[in-house]
């Protein structure tokens, strides 16, 4: 229950806190820390203005994507506590989940037949296929280390934590997981957020045609994946537990607003990455991902 | 005396000529005289045309500058019927001030490689260069366009509406994956039909009419207007009204060129200079308004001096906040310079050689970024610059990061020149009463405003009224630099380069 309404009610805080950590350091007050919960109210009581040129797929887009981020969501455990859905192989569902909202993003795109979306949906596409393989090899290890084959079993570890030999896969698969997050959440220096110049975007340039309430799930949707993989990437960083579960909440909902601060530091002390070079910091979490298997099969 | 421009007349920057010493050439000299011009390393600082008369004839004007002789040289041709023959091919430069010429007076450039509108208005003529009917309604960016053909090729097209506040054009890429082969620019939306209204002036309205030329460049569009109008009154100059001017002018280009480098760090994600330059640039606003009232700097330029003096508490005010602006500017600046990351984006990101900024006739910081030694302040020196010298400055590699750079550098200067200026306001009245302005006469104005050379070029019939007021921001002179900049470039970069340059819309549609 506590999972289910964590998971729906927080994600929009932590673009709250993201925005806020890159207000200060650029020396502004910045938007209330509530905005985004703002802004999809907003959202939500617009009317929607739909593209002649687009079809079902245009619609299906968001909601696909919403749905799908949800399901994920469910699998994967939060704080210290079990996930609400759990079985064996479960992690497969999971990263293809993310696939599938991925290829729905990108079908809406295309549907418009803008040029812009297009090309936005080439990138999407062209980097995932750097970061799917990060994010398979980072789960890969997880299953070698915890000897679980489902989310759950595998994100809390063996009883009694993770043991000191395996902390340096675990440190790299760390790295790899925190590159896959800014990539996938569309964050510098991958993407910038803020912009609104159409050639230089990745995800946002994908979803310039939506409007309103869909506007609003694309918003909310990714929201939601960020704290999805914010907690993926919070197990393996920071595995602490009290062992009491009015302390572990609270504490989790801290780490994971302490990891919005982080994300909102490293946006706010580089510049984005030209273009091309974004595979090379894909390829290079693939690697650091792929190291940390190869350092378990000594 | 210049071998080459023998029979052109010379003549300075804000002065005025009597019509009748204006050679006219043949269509053939005038063009030799030109082409001579160029291969000496003049630049073609305005051509444009005048009717003269009666319907068939059409007057040409070409005025060259030559940078190193601080001298302008002036000729023109008369053209019957509706053609002749275009420089372009063999003098690239020309390329838009013909396709102008086209456009305003319905006459061809013959031989012109990419004959296409300008601005896409009726010409002022009855005739009509591309045999348009006259009853069909004319579009801004709906025509040819210039195209790459084969499988991989695809094209995008941005604007005129834009994702973001900014003025209308549309740009056409043609592009391979992420690679642009091609950019063309349309613009014209901003059109407005300055030129025309000042026909007949001055008048009471005239000055507002070069104030807004381009809101950005208040100051230098109405200092070249004033310097125009002066110089065909012959009216006197006092010190102090041209010191405030040229305090105004530097003010304006700090505004911008801090404004600017913020810009370029927020479109690299940089955030913490965008911002702090964002908040500099409107301190140095608001010392625009202290000075005159207006953040922009209206009202300030005035024909015969200038319209509000700066008492000394006022400049003493002025060079406090100028600390101010010095210290915090010269953090956020730096703070750009020492990120690894945000270099890294600007550097090597759309080039601009040399070779190719010459044949352009680009000018301004984005000449200068490409180690042309141009300056208006310092080649055709007018008002304070006369006397008081900034250094110009310049780089070599004429990226983004060339072009970002000089405007540090410039800020730099600009300070300096400002702080001592302020110190040292001569005394004197700041304003002095016109004459009726000279008849049959032709006064050229040139400025450098912080995007570059502002030119303004009047002539004026028997009663000492303007026939043809000709305005050439420095826009007009680096948009095509711009499209060559985005060559074999990422089309991901273009929002970075069209930034680094900064050109105005409205500014070049007039």
């Amino acid at each position: 229950m506590i999972h289910v309404s964590l998971l729906l009610v927080l994600p929009p805080m932590l673009l709250g806190v993201i925005n806020k950590t890159k207000a200060w350091f650029s020396g502004c007050v910045g938007p209330p820390l509530l905005q985004t919960y703002y802004d999809l109210a907003k959202l939500m009581r617009k009317s929607l203005v739909l593209s002649a040129t687009t079809t079902w797929v245009f619609l299906a887009g968001p909601i696909v994507t919403l749905v799908t981020v949800v399901l994920a969501g469910l699998l994967v455990p939060v704080g210290r506590f079990d996930a609400p859905i759990v079985f064996s192989g479960d992690l497969i569902l999971f990263a293809y989940l993310f696939g599938l909202a991925r290829f729905f993003t990108t079908a809406a795109a295309l549907d418009t037949g803008s040029a812009f979306e297009g090309m936005g949906a080439a990138r999407e596409v062209t980097f995932a296929c750097l970061s799917e393989p990060a994010l398979f090899f980072a789960l890969l290890v997880l299953v070698k280390v915890s000897g679980s084959l489902t989310l759950t079993g595998m994100l809390h570890g063996p009883a009694g934590g993770f043991s000191m030999a395996v902390a340096a896969p675990l440190v790299l698969v760390a790295m790899g997981l925190f590159v896959i997050l800014l990539a996938e959440t569309c964050r510098i220096p991958v993407d910038d957020p803020n912009t609104h110049l159409e050639l230089t975007m990745i995800h946002e340039v994908m979803v310039l045609d939506h409007s309103g309430p869909l506007l609003g799930v694309v918003l909310y949707a990714s929201a939601l994946k960020m704290f999805v993989l914010g907690t993926v990437l919070l197990h393996v960083l920071a595995p602490f537990q009290t062992g009491q579960a009015w302390l572990d909440w609270p504490l989790f909902v801290l780490e994971l607003l302490g990891l919005a601060v982080v994300i909102g530091v490293v946006e706010s002390v580089m510049a984005r990455l030209r273009m091309h070079h974004v595979p090379y910091l894909l390829t290079a979490a693939m690697l650091l991902c792929g190291f940390g298997f190869l350092l378990l099969l000594r | 005396m210049n071998p080459g421009t023998t029979n052109l007349a010379t003549f300075a920057n804000g002065r005025a000529l009597d019509l009748a010493s204006i050679p006219t050439l043949g269509i053939a000299e005038f063009e030799q005289s030109i082409l001579e011009g160029v291969s000496l390393g003049q630049r073609i600082t305005a051509l444009f045309a005048t009717s003269a008369g009666s319907a068939e004839q059409t007057l040409l004007y070409a005025i060259l500058s030559d940078d190193k002789q601080n001298r302008l040289y002036v000729g023109r041709t008369q053209v019957e019927g509706d053609q002749f023959p275009s420089l372009t091919p063999r003098c690239p430069q020309t390329h838009m001030f013909e396709r102008e010429i086209a456009e305003q007076f319905g006459i061809k450039p013959i031989g012109h490689p990419w004959l296409k509108p300008v601005r896409y208005h009726r010409s002022w003529t009855c005739r009509d260069a591309w045999d348009r009917p006259p009853g069909e309604p004319i579009i801004p960016a709906v025509g040819d366009f210039f195209r790459v053909d084969g499988d991989e090729i695809h094209e995008v097209a941005v604007g005129p509406v834009h994702a973001g506040v900014i003025e209308p054009g549309h740009f056409r890429f043609q592009c391979h994956g992420e690679m642009v082969y091609h950019l063309e620019i349309a613009l014209g939306y901003q059109h407005r039909g300055v030129e025309r209204a000042l026909l007949g002036g001055p008048t009471k309205r005239s000055i507002h009419y070069a104030e807004t030329l381009a809101g950005d460049t208040t100051v230098a569009h109405a200092t070249a207007y004033c310097q125009v109008v002066e110089a065909l009154a012959r009216c006197p100059k006092t010190a102090r009204a041209q010191t405030l001017r040229a305090i105004a002018l530097e003010l304006e280009r700090l505004a911008n060129h801090v404004g600017d480098l913020g810009a370029l760090a927020h479109d690299v994600g940089f955030l913490p200079t965008a911002s702090y330059c964002g908040r500099i640039r409107g301190d140095i606003l608001n010392m625009s308004a202290l000075l005159c009232g207006n953040r922009f700097g209206r009202g300030m330029i005035r024909p015969g001096g200038v319209g509000f003096d700066a008492d000394e508490t006022r400049a003493t005010e002025l060079l406090r906040r100028l600390d101010d602006a010095e210290q915090d500017a010269t953090v956020a600046v730096n703070l750009l310079w020492n990120t690894p990351s945000a270099m890294a984006r600007f550097e090597d990101t759309g080039p601009l050689p040399l070779k190719i900024a010459a044949e352009l006739g680009v000018v301004g910081p984005a000449a200068r970024a490409s180690g042309l030694m141009r300056d208006a302040r310092h080649d055709q020196p007018s008002g304070l610059f006369r006397f008081v010298h900034i250094p110009v400055s310049t780089c070599e590699t004429g990226d983004v990061f060339a072009r970002a750079f000089i405007r540090w550098l410039e800020i730099q200067q600009s300070i300096e020149f400002v702080r001592e200026q302020l110190r040292a306001i001569p005394a004197g009245s700041t304003m002095v009463s016109l004459n009726s302005l000279s008849p049959n006469c032709m006064a050229v104005a040139l400025n450098e405003g912080w995007r570059g050379e502002v030119c303004h070029v009047a002539i004026t019939d028997e009663r000492g009224c303007f026939t043809r007021y000709k305005v050439v921001d420095p826009s007009f002179h680096n948009w095509i630099a711009l499209a060559y900049a985005l060559r074999n470039q990422a089309i991901s970069d273009f929002p970075l380069c069209n930034k680094s340059f900064n050109l105005s819309y409205c500014g070049h549609d007039l």
